[in-house]
């Protein structure tokens, strides 16, 4: 028993790093990032006798981490509401002309290999860059919304957000952050390899 | 016609929710003339499933 116990501690011990990485994309803080994996580390250890075997080990210390995430995006969110300003990603205004349509040399171009993009480390490398560089209080929503996979509904009631706002902001996001990964990876074919 | 900006608002949108009818067929209609917002939204859709795929593989690894 003492070994299964063991076991467990040594599993956890040896997810911190990736748990660390996930909680930083979400919450930019680093202590707060630090102090829920914390947080997920010794509820997952509490509960363990709750783990089913019927999912992967990680991914349930990983769904205990986003929940204490969602927990602590909405712990923050009055001092946070001041900071929802999709104008921020100004980055968007420059893709489009007068009349609304694609400036040239902004518009999408063809992506490289997208699909097979999910198997290189150096490719979510970029990814996490394009996340990181959103303005904080559109990173959260759009972190909320894709990587944390929560219903815009959801986000608005926690947030205090109007539904018109959050759509507002995870436009913005998917727009700048698709040029992101054209220019930092799908548009590679220019660049060595 | 719906604008580019429109059209990727609303293609934007329908990754949250269905889109009511009326939007959805003038969103189709401009992609099926439009080259540039046709691959934005393919594109959108695989942020999207990147998203999905970042979360389950910080999990899976």
């Amino acid at each position: 028993m003492a070994e299964v116990l063991l076991d467990i501690a040594e599993r956890l011990e040896a997810l911190r790093p990736r748990l660390l990485a996930f909680a930083r994309l979400q919450l930019v803080d680093e202590s707060l990032a630090e102090d829920r994996v914390q947080d997920a580390l010794l509820a997952a250890y509490e509960a363990r006798e709750n783990f089913s075997g019927g999912s992967k080990f990680e991914t349930w210390v990983f769904a205990i981490l986003k929940n204490k995430i969602i927990d602590e995006i909405r712990r923050r969110q009055r001092e946070l509401t001041t900071q929802f300003d999709a104008d921020q990603v100004v980055e968007v205004d420059a893709m489009f002309d007068e009349r609304a349509h694609w400036v040239s040399g902004k518009q999408p171009e063809h992506w490289v290999q997208p699909e097979s993009s999910y198997l290189n480390e150096q490719f979510w490398q970029v990814f996490d860059v394009c996340v990181f560089h959103l303005p904080e209080g559109t990173a959260r929503v759009f972190t909320m919304r894709e990587l944390l996979g929560v219903e815009t509904k959801e986000i608005c009631d926690s947030l205090g957000l109007s539904q018109q706002n959050v759509w507002v902001m995870l436009h913005r996001a998917r727009l700048k952050i698709r040029g992101c990964l054209e220019r930092g990876w799908f548009g590679r074919e220019a660049l060595p390899k | 016609m719906m604008s580019c900006l429109r059209a990727t608002e609303r293609m934007s949108q329908s990754l949250d929710q269905k889109l009511p009818l009326t939007e959805r067929v003038q969103l189709k209609l401009h992609l099926l003339m439009c080259k540039r917002c046709e691959r934005c939204q393919q594109q959108m859709e695989l942020l999207h499933r990147v998203c999905r795929k970042r979360s389950d593989q910080s999990a899976d690894n």
